[in-house]
């Protein structure tokens, strides 16, 4: 029951649903393994909040340049063509519908789309938000990549966030260690079931109505 | 003939009062005008609000000015990291006040602020507790949430040359939010690795022109470059790399 896939192969996943030509931001944390699975030589376009397109990979330790970094605050490259702005323009970008697709983390999705993944509202955390609410609103596709459960097993996608939310009715599709689901204006649908997951096992699991989308598009 | 130029870090942040808003340019360490933050401590100036987009982290550069007690509030949009342990203490002691807006908000109003613009209405952030009790309007269909600009009574900030009438460049992603703080504070401090003579800067390429610029100093080069150029040597946050195997 309820076969999971790794990762890796779930960053392996949502890189394959991005196509060529695509200005992509991947916020930080696990999106970020998206970038190690974009197909070679296929120009995809990383943005990164801090002020840079054309993001590349991490540098060897010898070329790490304290003025090169991205949103995690770790040393990256700049590809031939990158270019570098201000953190108005850059936020530009996300909030006036430049950017084609963003991958984000969630601690919860619900069923129309609200995205939670800023604050557990945890009494004495301290907030922060950077730049997840502009990220969650501003892009023309909003991917989530999450595990389908918490560690103690509850589902994070749900019928209403109960954590304080980031964006409101704004996320397109989850990529969970399960199953992939498209939100629709009836729901989750699922897309895509990993291993022996089913819309059956999956609506277990969640508790939630699901439909099927099966893989189309 | 035009000057900008002040002969030490001392200077550029001379005459700093207590309460003011000040701005520090920066994203983590990137950008951060270390030198001129502290020389900001060595002035002695209390009671700061302080703009940027994190809080300090380890011991150093505004980390250091928190830890000297000179900050009433910060505005920022991420103060929770991994070495902000100095403001964690103040804000868990109660002894810093926190007011936290989304990064694009926080970009947006400061760029108001030097735009002379009154107020934006901006997508992000409707239907979150950091909206909360802000006026919205609908607008094509869509629901937006009234922002007001922040201004700042000095702005510090790194750039990378600068000639003496106050242009500057700046590099890679240390520019972030540089160029709007530069513009949207009264009085706006660059300092910058190399002070070259007026004319040598290409127009086309200069980031932050002069007219925002108020005081320039020149500290030398950052610890990575050598004469301007790349040198490498230290780690992400610019320490000498000294544990690591090459």
């Amino acid at each position: 029951m309820s076969a999971r896939i790794s990762r890796e192969a779930l960053a392996a996943r949502i890189a394959a649903d991005i196509p060529e030509g695509s200005y992509v931001n991947l916020g930080i944390g696990a999106p970020t393994l998206v970038a190690d699975f974009l197909p070679e030589g296929q120009e995809i376009i990383l943005h990164t909040e801090n002020g840079l397109l054309g993001m590349g990979p991490a540098p060897i330790p010898d070329l790490i340049d304290p003025d090169l970094i991205n949103a995690g605050k770790q040393p990256v490259t700049a590809l031939a063509g990158a270019a570098y702005f201000h953190h108005a323009d850059s936020f530009g970008m996300m909030r006036g519908g430049h950017l084609d697709i963003c991958v984000l983390g969630a601690f919860q999705v619900s069923e129309r789309g609200d995205l939670a993944n800023w604050s557990t509202g945890a009494p004495g955390a301290i907030p922060a938000v950077g730049g997840a609410m502009d990220l969650a609103i501003g892009a023309k596709r909003v991917f989530v990549m999450t595990d389908l459960l918490t560690k103690t097993g509850e589902p994070k996608l749900v019928e209403h966030c109960t954590y304080p939310l980031t964006g409101v009715g704004c996320v397109t599709r989850v990529y969970t260690d399960h199953a992939v689901f498209d939100v629709t204006s009836d729901g989750f649908a699922v897309r895509e079931a990993f291993g022996d997951n089913t819309v059956e096992s999956l609506a277990k699991l969640t508790g939630l109505r699901l439909t099927n989308r099966g893989s189309r598009d | 003939m035009i000057d900008k130029t002040v002969p030490d870090a001392a200077s550029a942040v001379a005459g700093i009062p207590d309460g003011s808003t000040v701005m520090i340019g920066g994203f983590g360490r990137a950008g951060e005008p270390v030198e001129l933050i502290d020389a900001l401590i060595a002035q002695g100036a209390q009671e700061l609000t302080i703009v940027n987009n994190n809080a300090g982290s380890g011991d150093s550069g505004l980390a250091a000015l928190l830890a000297h007690g000179r900050v009433r509030k910060v505005i920022c949009s991420f103060p929770r990291q991994h070495d902000s342990w100095v403001f964690d203490g103040l804000y868990r002691e109660g002894k810093i006040e926190l007011e936290l807006v989304p990064q694009g908000n926080l970009a947006e109003r400061i760029r108001a602020a030097g735009a002379g613009i009154g107020g934006f209405f901006t997508p992000t952030g409707v239907g979150t507790q950091l909206a909360a009790g802000k006026e919205e309007r609908v607008i094509d269909g869509r629901t937006f949430v009234l922002e007001y600009p922040i201004k700042a009574d000095y702005a510090l900030v790194s750039g990378w040359r600068a000639d003496r009438w106050g242009n500057v460049v700046y590099r890679k992603t240390s520019r972030n939010f540089g160029p709007v703080m530069a513009a949207a504070a009264t009085t706006t401090v660059v300092q910058v690795d190399d002070i070259v003579p007026l004319g040598s800067l290409d127009p086309e390429a200069v980031v932050t022109a002069g007219i925002f610029v108020d005081r320039i100093v020149e500290v030398g080069d950052r610890a990575w470059l050598a004469g301007g150029r790349f040198a490498g040597g230290t780690d992400v946050e610019g320490r000498p790399r000294t544990e690591v195997t090459r």
